[in-house]
């Protein structure tokens, strides 16, 4: 199946998944979706991945645990999250309420020269989800789709994975700040308050 | 027949109880791990203390990633492995180093002392400098009684540093995995 013609814009979903963020913490794969997350607007509330491929969702893990009462979004490619498939088992074995994977599939690997991806070749991610005890999996390719995942963001019960398929463009870098360090602090200071970066 | 090659007894030892003392000290909460023979008592310990999340991994990379997580909602945390799985997590491990926030690994190690098994030699016997090269700090511990004094100083320096720190256990008193009656 070819992307080429999904009615799906990545830039477009990001955004509008992140419009109905309300106090939701976002963390991001690295390469393109760091790049949506950040062009819908850079925020202390976002820990942007440039490195560490395959680590996203066991960042959005961590983080669930630590902060049940929030909800956690992880929005990451299909490439990364085909690098660490094996923590949607550890997942779907922890099951953590308020934690969403939603893995924006354009079924190739955008920062590397576009080479195709197993999505593009049969791996269906939502699947896999699916059978490791996500409540919900779902593969989302459409506007009405969407926004049902979108209107639903803060109500039922996760872990949740939404693999959102969208056409297959190459958009402008949006570039977040790159200091690893820095971003950690931000983010535990918005957070957790002053206190927890001295 | 060869002898004195200790065997993994660490059912009955005292240790794992003290290591979760220490854990609860400094304030740990999200505790990861591989399946591993030195560690299933420390492991069993912490999957029944209400206090402590413990989170079974596929693999050691992902509790890289689980523990910068943590830190970023305010929990501390520790890594479980073995030496086979400092191959694994090279690369995540340099996530200490861009964003600076404490990792503290306890690594039973294989492939060093009294191994029946050899595909545990290679990875066990680089362990070391892998570590090294990757930036992370090493305490060595070869016998029990340096245990909790080891484990507590490198929390601290974990924690107070916000620094990537591995406590290696021997196998010089860990003893070696039991192939049964075939390892003599």
């Amino acid at each position: 199946m070819t992307q080429k013609n999904s009615e799906l814009n990545r830039r477009d979903v990001v955004k509008n998944i992140l419009k109905n963020r309300e106090k939701a913490l976002v963390v991001t794969g690295l390469g393109g979706t760091c790049w949506d997350v950040t062009a819908a607007g850079d925020s202390p509330h976002n820990f942007p991945m440039w490195g560490g491929m395959g680590g996203a969702p066991m960042v959005g893990l961590g983080l669930s645990l630590a902060q049940p009462k929030r909800t956690i979004l992880v929005i990451t490619g299909d490439g990364e999250m085909l690098m660490g498939l094996g923590s949607l088992a550890t997942i779907g074995a922890k099951r953590p309420k308020n934690l969403s994977l939603i893995v924006i599939d354009n079924e190739h690997y955008g920062e590397t020269g576009m080479q195709k991806t197993h999505t593009g070749m049969g791996t269906n991610i939502s699947m896999v989800g699916k059978a490791a005890g996500f409540p919900f999996a779902e593969t989302i390719s459409n506007v009405k789709k969407l926004n049902e995942f979108i209107d639903s963001l803060h109500l039922s019960e996760g872990p949740k994975l939404a693999v959102i398929k969208v056409s297959n463009t190459q958009d402008p870098l949006v570039l977040p700040p790159r200091d690893g360090s820095y971003l950690k602090d931000r983010f535990r200071s918005a957070l957790l308050g002053e206190e927890a970066i001295k | 027949m060869k002898k004195n090659i200790k065997i993994i007894t660490s059912s009955q030892a005292d240790w794992p109880d003290e290591i979760l003392s220490t854990f609860k000290e400094f304030n740990l909460k999200q505790i990861c791990h591989v399946p591993d023979a030195g560690h299933a008592k420390l492991i069993n310990l912490c999957q029944s203390d209400p206090k402590i999340i413990c989170t079974t991994l596929t693999s050691e990379e992902e509790g890289v990633a689980m523990l910068l997580g943590a830190w970023l909602g305010g929990d501390r945390g520790a890594l479980l492995m073995q030496s086979s799985g400092v191959g694994n997590v090279v690369n995540m491990l340099g996530l200490s180093k861009t964003c600076r926030f404490p990792i503290l690994m306890l690594i039973t190690m294989r492939g060093e002392w009294g191994e029946f098994n050899p595909w545990q030699n290679p990875m066990g016997q680089a362990c070391r400098t892998v570590l090294d090269a990757i930036g992370v700090r090493v305490f060595e511990v070869n016998s029990a009684s340096e245990i909790i004094d080891t484990v507590t100083a490198a929390s601290a320096f974990a924690f107070n540093s916000q620094q990537a720190v591995a406590v290696i256990l021997s196998q010089k008193f860990l003893g070696a995995k039991s192939f049964g009656e075939s390892q003599k």
